[in-house]
């Protein structure tokens, strides 16, 4: 979907973990990093391309009671909870539902009889996203690269998240930033380890020496 | 005075037509040579021409007028209504209603105003749907018909519907509240006749009450079953059975609790279907892997008939092929709960060459717009609301669509466009390329945002579409507006009805220049604008030609608000607050509207009516 830029990233405080440093770009190192509309848009496969909205609000913004400015500061002061105007936007059941919509993608594990499906959006983190995996098919052990954890094994094997993207290319839960992931992913297939030669090239992990 | 809609103009047409029929009659009524009994026949023979004729008239802004020609013609018209509107449930009492109208078979009402919505109101404020209910069965008990919008329905007021009305046919309940499962089950149960049941966006609460089982066995009447603002799990079983057993169903639209695969046995049963809402659209939550799914192409290319289609709450993108054999026949389709790219709505649009309504969430995009320009020639109504609805979220579409939509769908009547950025320029193609618009809604959702390449205030967009669109009614500002826009309103929005107002403005003047330039103007919603009490007076001679007027964090007073409700004795004023704060002189939330009935005697306690 469309992501904040840069300062508001929830998985940033949620997992100690900084996504956008592992951005694949074709910018050379040291350039900044801020994302914007057109970059999540592209995806960063492809890199990124500035453009003039890199704050939230308009840069010419003529705004005489200062909102710009001060949408700014919350945001600086509290990211990704700047408090929301009363019934503004008016969009009927927002409020009752917390958000119009919802990405659905179904969930296979190898071996399982039964398929499930889950709500990308319900999630901020692949933290939380493998977390309720593991509640889901709780009797296989789900392989997490994101901290490198190996958990009990149980049969001896373990189990690799990969997904399909919108290419049609499977790859491994983990390799991209959140958003884009979201973005991207058509379904989610929990492979025997045994099965992930054939996943595309992984990004080395970076952030594992971070955690 | 009947508390009806609109009541400007009469159509001078068929007033002559009926009253130079009822010359006609009585000329020759007149003529049977009996002339002592010539002044009582003519009388007679007028009033039983008027019934038959006026039964013909079925709008209300007709009736209305005939009604105002004269005693008698009052009385035939209120004799000859069946189908009765009420804007304003408080406007005028249910006692005043039946003792006027003698023979109503259809009740529209509507009770809060559109911003409760959005929770500026706080609950419980009123609009009891209790009194009308109980007022019509004794009046009208064959009432056939009840439609109600922002009403407080109770499972009581459910039960009375079904047990005192013998034949009642149809219930609509459209953004209500107050009721749950367990009223539907027994209104659905004791309503031998019911053709339609139309729950639309409306608050149910889950009582855990297997309601559909509820219906009775044997052939049903029904025609439209509507239920996809239902938050609970249903009995699916019961629900194809129902299905199976109701050979009129012609609307059928499924709450998120049916999967895909049972859309597919219902459509299966009903091929008949021309509105069909398709719930999930996806596997429930725990399906058999390797099941053989059944091939739901098949169930779509059967419903032969179908030309209204909406659902998809829980889409999973993969099964959009399914729906390509309507797509040729569709005059609407909802996609506002469908999380889709542009890419996976191209083959959709790309074959709905005759739609005429389209609804859908901003994630197609600027490019998901312009397909839609690109082959929804016969476009009338476009809808796009947010995916992430707050103010700082990056927009994922713009001016960009907008133009484009404007230049591909020049037959465009209503738009109602969500965005993050927007430009005069954008606003100006669309007053140009769009003069059939009658509803122009742009909610720039970023507030005192202004027009993102030029820097400057929206005032000449919306100035463009007042001047140039001639028969705009309803219009809903935003973005970074002036009293120029208003000024622009005031001057050009001469058929305006309908006026929303959010963040906009810069003084009194503002709101001076619309309530003194729109004379048509019914119903004005403004919410944290700068306007005051002295804006408020300038609007005296257009109250009572008002159905209400909301403002909410302005700068009104209560002293201000005062002068008003004691110039006005037909006005009701309401101020409300809406925490339990000593109230001091600061207004927060004015709504005010004409009522024949003085104050209500319903009034919650966080209301003060003046």
């Amino acid at each position: 979907m469309s992501s904040e830029n840069g300062k508001r990233l929830p998985e940033t405080d949620a997992a100690g973990l900084n996504f956008e440093a592992t951005e694949l770009t074709l910018g050379l190192p040291g350039k900044s990093r801020v994302t914007s509309d057109g970059g999540a848009k592209l995806g960063s496969k492809r890199g990124f391309s500035e453009t003039v909205d890199l704050s939230l609000g308009d840069k010419k913004d003529t705004n005489k009671l200062g909102q710009t400015q001060s949408q700014i500061d919350a945001r600086e002061a509290a990211p990704g909870s700047k408090a929301q105007v009363v019934g503004w936007p008016p969009v009927r059941g927002y409020a009752k539902r917390g958000k119009k919509s919802c990405k659905y993608v179904k969930v296979a594990v190898d071996g399982a009889p039964y398929l499930r499906k889950v709500d990308l959006e319900m999630y901020n983190t692949y933290q939380q996203l493998l977390a309720s995996l593991e509640d889901m098919f709780s009797c296989f052990t789900i392989r997490n690269f994101l901290n490198e954890k190996k958990m009990d094994q149980v049969n001896g094997i373990e189990y690799v998240p990969t997904y399909e993207d919108k290419d049609g290319d499977w790859m491994l839960v983990g390799d991209v930033p959140w958003q884009m992931f979201v973005e991207s992913c058509k379904r989610i297939r929990l492979m025997k380890n045994t099965e992930t030669v054939e996943l595309a090239p992984r990004t080395p992990p970076k952030w594992s020496r971070r955690s | 005075m009947s508390e009806d809609d609109e009541r400007q103009r009469s159509p001078p047409s068929d007033l002559d037509f009926v009253s130079n029929k009822a010359r006609n009659c009585n000329a020759t009524g007149s003529g049977s040579g009996h002339p002592e009994f010539q002044s009582a026949y003519p009388d007679q023979v007028l009033e039983n021409v008027l019934e038959n004729v006026l039964h013909f008239l079925t709008s209300k802004r007709d009736r209305n007028a005939a009604s105002l020609v004269c005693k008698s013609w009052y009385r035939v018209e209120a004799l000859t209504r069946s189908e009765l509107l009420i804007g304003n449930c408080y406007a005028v009492s249910p006692a005043r209603v039946t003792a006027r109208f003698a023979r109503v078979r259809a009740l529209h009402l509507k009770g809060k105003p559109r911003f409760a919505d959005f929770n500026l109101m706080p609950p419980d404020w009123g609009a009891h749907f209790n009194p009308w209910a109980l007022a019509m069965a004794k009046a009208y008990p064959w009432l056939e018909k009840v439609h109600l919008k922002r009403m407080s329905v109770t499972d009581d007021d459910l039960v009375a519907l079904a047990e005192l009305f013998l034949g009642f046919k149809e219930l609509s309940l459209v953004c209500c509240d107050g009721f749950g499962t367990g009223g539907l089950a027994i209104f659905v149960n004791k309503c031998r006749q019911l053709k339609v049941l139309d729950l639309m966006e409306s608050e149910v609460t889950d009582d855990d009450t297997d309601w559909i089982s509820c219906f009775p066995e044997g052939e049903s009447h029904l025609e439209s079953l509507i239920f996809d603002c239902v938050e609970c799990h249903i009995n699916f079983e019961a629900l194809e059975r129902l299905v199976a057993r109701s050979p009129s169903l012609k609307k059928l639209r499924l709450n998120r609790y049916v999967s895909i695969e049972q859309l597919y046995h219902l459509m299966i049963r009903a091929p008949q279907l021309t509105h069909l809402g398709t719930g999930s659209f996806s596997p429930p939550e725990i399906a058999g892997q390797g099941d053989q799914e059944p091939d739901y192409v098949n169930a779509f290319v059967a419903c032969k008939s179908l030309v209204c289609l909406s659902g998809f709450r829980e889409i999973i993108p993969d099964y959009l092929p399914a729906i390509y054999p309507v797509c040729a026949n569709l005059t609407s389709l909802n996609f506002s709960y469908a999380n889709i790219t542009a890419e996976q709505l191209k083959p959709i649009i790309s074959k709905c060459h005759k739609l005429q309504v389209f609804w859908v969430l901003d994630s197609i995009c600027d490019e998901g717009l312009q397909a839609v320009a690109a082959t929804c020639k016969e476009l009338r109504e476009l809808r796009v609301f947010p995916v992430d609805a707050r103010e700082d979220s990056d927009g994922p579409v713009s001016d960009v669509g907008l133009r484009a939509i404007s230049e591909g769908c020049w037959k465009l009547q209503s738009i109602l466009y969500f965005c993050q950025r927007m430009t005069n320029a954008a606003v100006i193609a669309m007053s140009k390329n769009c003069p059939d618009l009658v509803v122009f809604r742009l909610c720039i959702m970023g507030r005192h945002r202004a027009d993102h390449v030029t820097g400057e205030p929206m005032d000449d967009g919306f100035g463009a579409i007042v001047m140039n669109c001639k028969k705009l009614t309803r219009l809903a500002v935003s973005g970074l507006l002036t009293d120029k826009a208003f000024d622009y309103i005031g001057r050009h929005g001469k058929l305006l009805r309908t006026l929303s107002v959010a963040f906009a403005g810069d003084s009194d003047m503002g709101l001076k220049y619309v309530l003194e330039g729109c004379p048509k103007l019914q119903k004005l919603e403004i919410r944290d604008s700068p306007f005051g009490d002295a804006a408020l007076c300038s609007g005296l001679h257009l109250y009572y030609n008002m159905r209400f007027l909301w403002m909410s964090s302005c700068s009104l007073t209560r002293h201000g608000c005062q002068e008003i409700a004691r110039g006005m004795p037909h006005l009701v004023v309401e101020v409300i607050r809406s925490s339990d704060e000593e109230m001091d002189d600061a207004v927060e939330i004015l709504y005010m509207y004409r009522s024949l009935e003085g104050p209500r005697t319903d009034a919650p306690k966080f209301v003060t009516i003046l």
